[in-house]
């Protein structure tokens, strides 16, 4: 894998929350403000310009930009959430032009740190963390264990997915829905969504190139 | 999508408006429109310590209105209900740094916790002293573990104001943010919804809110409050708001108090002087003196109705510098 494979996997972000936009608000507005949608949209946006202008990067190197960018243009707790994420993802992937599948696994599970020391958040806060963790642990396992990436990424999508809706019953402990106690309890979280639409881009991206 | 709203594009709502303000008050302040920012034309001054808040805009006249003397130097402006990025408070810190260093008041959500804290180092890391205090006045979350913890609201306009006359006359760093600490610890607040809001990105109100209920415990970003109940009377309203900021603020008895009646932006003024008169009429019978008031819509979630109520437990001193001068587009006094 290589630079056009962090480039393709934040083109394939873009799209997948541009087009579940209205869905996310939808979420947001059940247990937020609303915009979840809006912001995801507008931060991905900003990072397939910013990346279309990097004429020459390491794989390394587009990460981290796309995690700035997301710093400067979401706003709200997911910028610096996913900012920080995919910044700490990218100086674990390095320099180097290319990565294999145990590096992908170290900048995810990079990028997972990062959300857990930024938000403070455990598995069962109702927040993205519940989606994110177990597709970091699902890939690091399947990767270990020899899986090839394409069935390792399709795995690690599907834990996202579970862990998703495994949010619904949680009553949130972090964030905007924390604020409604018992009442967030019955509805999924919009940033564990927008987590396992991330992941399942990357499942896309991987499968494309192969 | 059937808004009732002036609005072009949606996603020029914030900056068309900020150019607006610019425009109404430019003897007061000048926008920034690289980094989104309304700055008080008499920052910098040198050895002030400055003073910047920001959030989500949907909140009019909070944080932009209270830019000018006396008040805020500067403030950030996010997406509506969307906090405002490390980028912009970064720039504000440095465009009204007057070499006594630069108070951030940061109302307590995540999102804007976070991004001031990362712009908070940035300017330590660029020589700039920064102190943040964050304001976390609603008494309807409980603080515990278990939540993010409860949010700034109704204080923050009450922070901004005491904490920049003691800037204006002369304070430093660390006073005008222990002035600050002070009004968030000796401040409670508590408010109803009436309906939901409608964002304009959005389309949609964010909660439907049935006829004959009212949302007890609200934030200011439109989100349900913590519970749903029937919609009360003047009267009861009253009677849930000061029992709940009261029980939670234990003013010392026969306190002077500054009480803040605070509409949401959907609920009209006779309404809202209705509500003071009733808190009021509660406030006294319970021996506590009101010795100043502000009624008004100051810190909003957009067309909501709904109302909000701020105690603040006053002293001698928050009182001078409540009384001290201003010039603001959403408060002028002394002037």
């Amino acid at each position: 894998m290589d630079a056009a494979t962090i480039t393709t996997w934040m083109n394939e972000i873009a799209g997948a929350v541009r087009a579940e936009r209205d869905y996310l608000i939808q979420l947001d507005a059940a247990i937020g403000d609303g915009d979840h949608g809006i912001n995801m949209t507008r931060g991905f946006d900003a990072v397939v310009r910013a990346l279309a202008q990097e004429e020459d990067g390491t794989p390394g190197k587009l990460l981290t930009l796309a995690g700035k960018t997301l710093v400067s243009s979401v706003g709200g707790a997911s910028g610096p959430l996913w900012g920080s994420a995919l910044r700490r993802g990218g100086r674990a992937l390095g320099d180097a032009p290319t990565f294999d599948d145990g590096k992908l696994v170290e900048a995810l599970e990079a990028a997972l740190a990062a959300v857990v020391d930024l938000g403070a958040a455990v598995l069962g806060d109702k927040t993205m963390v519940d989606a994110m963790d177990p597709a970091v642990a699902t890939l690091r396992r399947e990767v270990d264990a020899g899986t090839v990436l394409p069935v390792a990424l399709r795995r690690a999508a599907e834990a996202a997915e579970v862990g998703m809706r495994a949010t619904i019953p949680l009553q949130a402990r972090k964030g905007r829905a924390s604020y409604l106690g018992e009442r967030s309890i019955g509805h999924q979280d919009p940033g564990a969504t927008s987590t396992a639409l991330i992941v399942r881009a990357l499942e896309r991206t991987v499968a494309g190139s192969q | 999508m059937a808004m009732r709203k002036f609005l072009n594009d949606p996603e020029q709502l914030v900056k068309e408006a900020l150019v607006g303000v610019e425009l109404a008050h430019s003897d007061l302040l000048r926008f920034d429109r690289e980094n989104q920012l309304l700055i008080s034309k008499s920052a910098p001054r040198q050895g002030k310590v400055a003073l910047i808040s920001g959030g989500g805009s949907g909140h009019e006249p909070l944080h932009g209105g209270f830019v000018g003397v006396g008040m805020l130097d500067a403030a950030c402006a996010g997406e509506v209900f969307t906090s405002p990025v490390p980028d912009q408070m970064l720039a504000a810190t440095k465009a009204v740094d007057g070499g006594a260093g630069v108070v951030h008041i940061v109302k307590n959500y995540t999102g804007d916790v976070l991004n001031f804290k990362m712009a908070a180092d940035e300017a330590a890391d660029e020589g700039i002293k920064v102190e943040a205090v964050v304001m976390d006045d609603d008494v309807a979350v409980q603080d515990s573990l278990y939540t993010a913890g409860r949010r700034g609201v109704g204080a923050t306009v009450l922070a901004e104001k005491i904490a920049g006359a003691a800037a204006a006359r002369g304070d430093d760093l660390a006073a005008v943010a222990g002035i600050v600490r002070h009004v968030n610890e000796r401040a409670r607040s508590f408010g109803i919804a009436l309906s939901s809001c409608t964002p304009p990105a959005s389309g949609k109100p964010i909660f439907d809110l049935p006829e004959g209920e009212m949302e007890v415990g609200i934030g200011i970003h439109g989100e349900p409050g913590r519970r749903r109940a029937p919609l009360g009377t003047a009267s009861e309203i009253a009677e849930l708001m000061v029992e709940a900021v009261i029980s939670d603020l234990k003013p010392a008895s026969g306190a002077n108090l500054l009480v803040f009646l605070n509409g949401m932006g959907g609920t009209p003024q006779i309404e809202l002087y209705l509500m003071f008169a009733e808190v009021e009429a509660r406030l006294s019978k319970a021996g506590y003196k009101t010795t100043r008031s502000l009624v008004g819509s100051y810190i909003t979630s957009l067309e909501m109705a709904g109302a909000s109520l701020t105690v603040l437990e006053l002293s001698d001193t928050t009182t001078a510098l409540w009384d001290a001068p201003v010039n603001t587009p959403a408060l002028r006094w002394g002037v």
